[in-house]
């Protein structure tokens, strides 16, 4: 039966222009990419097209920008085609046996990005503390704030999860990526989505629904690209020759799934013109509000928790050396993770026109949440035990232990806030800010770091980073930055909402909103010395990449205890 | 079907449902046998290259 299905998936995909070589009539030669090749070219013709008959000038302006786009990698495709004599064998697969080079790319993109929407973010944060930097009209807050949420979250985290969920599907599988060059389509069709909904935010595009900005025709090549990334990853897991699916793998499966669904009844739209930016949502009011909160707090237990849940689940052990605490505890974290997190959105909506039923429902689930997400930092943590030394000796364990830490932290701290009385005090203010970036620094941040800090010299086949030192400036830049950060938050955010519910004897509120915003000033500036500090890391991190990839090893001192003293002669 | 009924078989044997098979993941994952084989499977990111 397995079998049958993967012969089906795979005729299916050949037929529709992912073979490797197309096969030119006659020549009896075949060109790498050609139908691919061919395809970005009317890809690029069509958004001529559509340039040229735009509804608005925002589309017109968003077309001309993809078909740019579309026309350099044309001609990337064409320096890069060979014509090679047909029945010349060429392959993705690299010499450990495994698709590499699509994960070799991501992990690339993933520092890449991670690098821009770090920036993007020190930037906002200054805009905060000096409106002066917000330049009209495309450099504005409102412009560049979700030019940075998507990057981190999306191009940074999207492509450390596709990189890593590929690497590890196959380790874990013993079989190499399903579906030839559908993993180069998943990966450079995310890239296009990246750049299509970042552009398009400086552009003014937006629909209004955090964390899912873009517009309808963006939604809908996302859309494609998901399913894609859906195939290669199920492709592996049906050719596997391992019987037992790894757990790391479930979790990467549950987030490619519910992300595939979020995405698709969040972003249900009908566009006014099929050549124009403006759609309007499927639903209305506070259903409207309800499924964009669905949306978002499973955005962030499916893309940010359990994707890099998998991630957990495969590097830890593997620099750790030894195998998770208990493999038991890790399905029974999984299965409760999942009946749970569905649940809690709700919590985003205390106090409004929803339902009081379905607010304390998402606060009762938030809660609950508590112990799948303690159960899982307890399994990541004591996989060390045993090996505890590691966290002294080495830098990339230090940096896994944190971010499970910081797992646990955030974790703890959301349910938290989804009391309603805590909800009330905390709700618009910046302790929800403090809260996000605990959670995404520390937890998503470092768990990506020390997984690219892992994958690199394997990937390029190196015996060893370029500096455990500079490992080490990383480790601490980006945990002071975070600690800063979100110290800062707490008592800006507190203060805040003080502020705000501040009645006199007589019942007027004390203080006006902008008195509220100027008290704010201070811990804006804190802030972003808490964020420059976790950029600087992530440049440390970048030049470390670089020389290892260029094959440089640094001259330095190891780590105290990192390799076994010298006993003296007896 | 209108809000109320979806709702009321989402509250009843929706929730019976969920529950059943979330208790039987559980019992499944701990039956009496399962740790040796959950210690192998652990083994299988080390296992690998």
């Amino acid at each position: 039966m397995r079998l049958r299905l993967l012969a089906f998936c795979r005729l299916v995909c050949e037929t529709c222009c992912f073979s490797d070589r197309v096969r030119l009539p006659d020549w009896g030669i075949s060109m790498r990419f050609g139908v691919e090749t061919i395809a970005v070219g009317i890809g690029a013709f069509l958004a001529l097209l559509g340039a040229a008959f735009a509804r608005d000038s925002m589309f017109e302006a968003h077309m001309w920008v993809l078909f740019f786009v579309l026309l350099c990698s044309v001609a990337v495709l064409l320096r890069n085609a060979s014509f090679s004599t047909a029945g010349a064998q060429s392959g993705n697969l690299s010499e450990s046996g495994y698709f590499d080079e699509v994960v070799k790319y991501g992990t690339i993109a993933t520092l890449f990005w991670g690098v821009i929407g770090f920036t993007v973010g020190v930037a906002a944060a200054a805009q905060l503390a000096f409106p002066d930097l917000n330049i009209e009209p495309w450099f504005n807050f409102g412009r560049l704030r979700p030019v940075h949420t998507s990057a981190v979250v999306f191009a940074f985290g999207g492509n450390a999860l596709i990189a890593t969920s590929f690497y590890v599907v196959q380790r874990t599988c013993r079989a190499s990526l399903f579906g030839g060059n559908l993993a180069w389509f998943v990966f450079w069709g995310y890239q296009l989505f990246i750049v299509m909904a970042a552009t398009g935010y400086l552009l003014g595009i937006t629909q209004s629904r955090e964390y899912a900005e873009p517009e309808w025709y963006v939604d809908l090549w996302l859309t494609l690209v998901w399913v894609a990334y859906l195939v290669v990853f199920m492709g592996t897991l049906v050719k596997r020759k391992e019987p037992h699916i790894y757990v790391a793998n479930w979790f990467y499966l549950a987030f490619i799934i519910t992300i595939a669904m979020l995405h698709i009844v969040n972003n249900l739209a009908v566009p006014v013109s099929f050549l124009g930016t403006k759609s309007y949502s499927a639903f209305a009011g506070v259903q409207d509000a309800l499924t964009q909160w669905w949306y978002g707090h499973n955005a962030v237990g499916f893309f940010l928790t359990a994707g890099f849940l998998g991630m957990m689940y495969y590097f830890i052990p593997k620099q750790a050396g030894r195998p998770v605490y208990s493999y038991r505890l890790s399905i029974i974290h999984f299965w409760s993770l999942i009946f749970l997190y569905i649940w809690a959105g709700p919590h985003h909506l205390h106090y409004t026109a929803l339902p009081d039923w379905a607010q304390t429902l998402g606060m009762v689930f938030s809660i609950m949440l508590w112990m799948p997400s303690w159960g899982g930092m307890i399994n990541g943590l004591m996989t060390l035990s045993g090996a505890w030394d590691k966290i002294r000796t080495d830098p990339i364990i230090r940096m896994m232990v944190i971010s499970v830490a910081f797992y646990g932290m955030s974790t703890f701290e959301g349910p938290v806030m989804s009391i309603k009385a805590v909800n009330s005090l905390s709700h618009y203010t910046d302790w929800t800010i403090g809260h996000v970036h605990s959670g995404a620094l520390g937890w998503v941040g470092m768990i990506s770091f020390g997984a690219i800090y892992y994958l690199v010299p394997k990937l390029w086949f190196r015996p060893q980073l370029y500096s455990l030192r500079l490992v080490n400036w990383h480790f601490w830049l980006a945990t002071l930055g975070i600690v800063v950060y979100a110290a800062v938050m707490w008592v800006a955010g507190i203060q805040q909402g003080l502020m705000w519910r501040e009645y006199d004897d007589q019942g007027f509120l004390v203080y006006s909103f902008a008195e509220t915003v100027a008290a704010m000033k201070p811990y804006y500036i804190l802030r972003t010395v808490g964020g420059i500090m976790y950029l600087s890391g992530g440049l440390v991190m970048a030049y470390n990449i670089f020389m290892t990839i260029r094959g440089h090893v640094r001259k330095e001192t190891p780590i105290p205890g990192s390799v076994p003293a010298m006993q003296a002669a007896q | 079907m209108d809000y109320q009924t979806m709702r009321t078989f989402a509250d009843s044997w929706g929730l019976l449902f969920m529950v059943i098979v979330f208790v039987g993941v559980v019992a499944y994952t701990f039956r009496p046998g399962s740790k040796k084989e959950a210690d192998k499977i652990a083994r299988i990111p080390l296992d690998e290259d």
